[in-house]
């Protein structure tokens, strides 16, 4: 029963303020124009970031690392498809990811079609393998969100990793399956020799990906999404099928881990069980609830966090997965809305004009919590030393400084300071709390 | 004659062994405002469940224009032109009050599991939209999470998206439940205003509400329907003035 048609636009014009002209001079016109280039603004900016950042940090490990980030970016986004537009909890969303990599480094390896095709249209074929299996998931596991959905989602993810030593063609057993990327027709004379080249081909994949995601939200199935996640009852006294709607989304979202899986297979030229296992699930899950799962771009925030942790940290100390999984639990716990969430939170005292207030109260109370939680991390450290380091090494750097773990004075500096730091933050929080509630009240300071 | 709006025979539901709904035969013309009244637990909500195949009958049918429901998802019969309300409101509370409308509108526009338009590119999604927030009186409310507003707008927000989508047959469980008077009054107005041409099927508690504005009036008392007729009829019912207006006149005092 649809009594409007929806190519037929309703008589234009009829509300004035909301007059559609080309005529730049009308006021309206204006307005429309400023509204697009607002909602065009962070795109745009993001865009040129990712443009000049090659040129800022010039070094290859850079690269290396910034090309690890806008894979798990594409794959989060992805996800949070699922996650925080559908409300399905996926805890086996690896294997779409993965299948469209092993499937990208197949066609790497069948040297006639490969050397026909330019390498940068190669990420579409991994898209489209993660959407088919997606199709053949999705058509059962879909019938119901929570736990149902979420057991399926662990159980297909299990089956599969499992497959990857079984089905040794596809998978390529331990080993996995390598290639060569130069292999294809080259790209106006480009063979992705150089780590920039792939820079630039992931950079592009990365910014039309997350425009089309973003896109996608705006469109009926993408609402209906959100519509299904809340109220899927009601959904379905509105004409949708909550089944369907969520069909949708997880096919989509297969397509979108299948093109970062695709990434992964340029980016890395291998693939192994690996980056199809529970563990690769569990971490794009903890990225994306990280970085925040209600807002869009709350996925893009953790996947930048979780790299530079994984990255930078890993090559600090032993224990980075420690410290990763103390801030997934303290995000969970304390900000359920990840780091976007956490900055969202600040918008109402911005608009107020009030964010001036927080500076000095978050100076003194966030200042001290650093020092102290850093000395906590130290005593973390030195007792792992103390474990685990080879007998008669007693020697330990840490913050710069060398010392010797079986002594006492270095526990003792320590503990002191996280005493200390912590001790200060609690003091001075109530005020911090009291500038909060003074930035996000309307009026003028008291 | 022509074809009944919704034609209903030999409806049962039983819950175990609770016979709840038990042998309904009632048939609703084209653009009859029709109320079902009845005491608490009569099996009111559950005959509009079993309408809108909330639940599967026991036994019987249910009619919509003459096509059998039998085997259809509440997607499906939504589609086909029948919209319903809740008694408990059932909106979707985390988005804004405009979001909700579009919603409701989306499929009623032809645009399905579309993922090719976008939503707010369309004027008529927008406007059409805006339309009933006016005739719901929530355009003051528009960007609000739907969650925020106070009950009797809620309210008021759930008979906009049941009727969003120009729904032919409107089924509305309670909509008054839990209001002042004034607020009474008001919904019961809004409701007239956009059910206009409409087939509309009504539960009330309270008989006074829907007297003057209901054609004919059905009693469900212990999931069978004790009398079904003009309200002036029905008033006069010996039956029914034992059965139910005694019993709620007496738990008024
Ligand atoms: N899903 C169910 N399972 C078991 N029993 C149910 C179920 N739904 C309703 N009932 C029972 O059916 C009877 C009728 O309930 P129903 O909600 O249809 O009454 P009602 O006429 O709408 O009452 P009210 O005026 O309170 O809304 C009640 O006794 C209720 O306990
Ligand atoms: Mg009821």
């Amino acid at each position: 029963m649809s009594n409007f048609d929806p190519n037929t636009d309703m008589p234009r014009g009829a509300r004035p303020e909301e007059q559609i002209t080309t005529d730049p001079s009308k006021p309206s016109e204006r307005m429309q124009f400023r509204l697009m280039l607002f909602n065009l603004a962070p795109w745009i900016i993001a865009s040129l970031v990712l443009l000049l950042l090659p040129a800022v940090f010039t070094n290859n490990s850079t690269i290396t690392l910034m090309n690890q980030m806008m894979i798990t970016i594409v794959f989060a986004l992805a996800y949070n498809m699922l996650l925080g537009q559908g409300g399905m909890l996926s805890f086996g969303h690896a294997v779409y990811a993965g299948v469209g990599g092993f499937a990208c480094m197949h066609i790497m390896n069948t040297s006639d079609f490969f050397s026909s095709i330019p390498l940068v249209i190669l990420p579409f074929f991994g898209g489209l393998f993660g959407m088919g299996l997606a199709m053949i998931v999705g058509s059962f596991s879909t019938r119901s969100a929570g736990t149902v959905f979420a057991m399926i989602s662990l159980g297909v993810g299990e089956l599969i990793a499992a497959s990857s030593v079984i089905i040794v063609a596809f998978f390529g057993g331990e080993g996995g399956v390598s290639g060569n990327r130069t292999d294809a027709l080259p790209f106006f004379g480009n063979e992705f020799l150089q780590q920039i080249n792939v820079y630039y081909l992931i950079a592009v994949w990365t910014i039309i990906s997350a425009a089309l995601m973003f896109l996608w939200s705006r469109t009926p199935v993408g609402r209906m999404a959100n519509a299904v996640r809340d109220n899927p009852e009601r959904a379905e006294f509105l004409g949708y099928s909550a089944r369907w709607v969520r069909f949708y989304s997880f096919v989509a979202s297969g397509f979108f881990a299948g093109v970062s899986g695709g990434l992964f297979a340029i980016n890395y030229e291998i693939l192994t069980e690996e980056n199809l296992n529970t563990a690769s699930s569990g971490v794009i899950l903890l990225v994306t609830f990280l970085g925040g799962v209600g807002f869009f771009f709350g996925p893009i925030i953790g996947a930048v966090v979780f790299t530079l942790v994984q990255t930078v940290l890993s090559l600090q100390t032993e224990l980075w997965a420690f410290y990763a999984g103390s801030l997934f639990l303290a995000t969970v716990m304390f900000f359920p809305g990840g780091l976007a969430g956490l900055i969202m939170m600040h918008v109402p005292a911005f608009k107020l004009g009030k964010s001036k207030l927080l500076i000095i109260p978050y100076l003194k109370t966030l200042v001290p919590a650093a020092i102290g939680i850093l000395a906590v991390c130290a005593l973390v450290e030195m007792t792992f030393h103390y474990r685990h380091a080879a007998t008669g090494d007693h020697e330990m750097t840490l913050f710069w400084t060398t010392f010797d773990s079986h002594t006492v004075l270095p526990w003792l500096v320590a503990a002191a300071i996280a005493a200390v730091g912590l001790g200060i933050a609690r003091a001075t929080a109530p005020s911090l709390k009291e500038a909060w509630n003074e930035a996000n009240t309307r009026g003028a300071a008291s | 004659m022509s074809v009944p709006a919704l034609e209903l025979t030999g409806l049962k539901k039983s819950f175990g062994k609770a016979e709840i709904i038990r042998g309904i035969d009632l048939s609703i013309g084209k653009a009859e405002r029709h109320a079902i009244i009845g005491p608490n637990g009569a099996g009111k909500s559950t005959l509009f469940n079993l309408i809108t195949a909330r639940f599967a009958p026991t036994a019987g049918t249910v009619k919509l224009h003459g096509e059998d429901l039998a085997g259809l998802e509440p997607y499906q019969i939504n589609r086909k032109g029948l919209s319903r309300s809740f008694q408990i409101t059932n909106i979707f509370p985390a988005m804004t009050v405009f979001e909700n409308v579009r919603c409701a509108l989306l499929w009623a526009q032809g645009y399905k599991y579309s993922f090719w338009n976008l939503v707010n590119r369309s004027s008529a999604l927008t406007e059409g939209a805006d339309e009933i927030l006016d005739q719901i009186n929530l355009l003051g409310r528009r960007n609000l999470p739907a969650g925020t507003l106070s009950y009797a707008e809620q309210r008021a927000l759930e008979i906009g998206i049941t009727i969003a989508g120009g729904a032919n047959v409107i089924m509305l469980d309670e909509p008054t439940a839990g209001m002042s008077n004034t607020e009474t009054d008001y919904i019961m107005d809004l409701i007239m205003r956009v059910t206009e041409g409409k087939t509309l099927i009504m539960v009330e508690h309270d008989m006074g509400v829907v007297f003057g504005l209901a054609d004919r009036i059905s009693v469900l008392v212990y999931g069978e329907i004790l009398a079904t007729g003009k309200p002036e009829d029905v008033r006069a019912d010996r039956k029914v003035q034992e059965a139910y207006l005694g019993a709620a006149l007496e738990a008024e005092h």
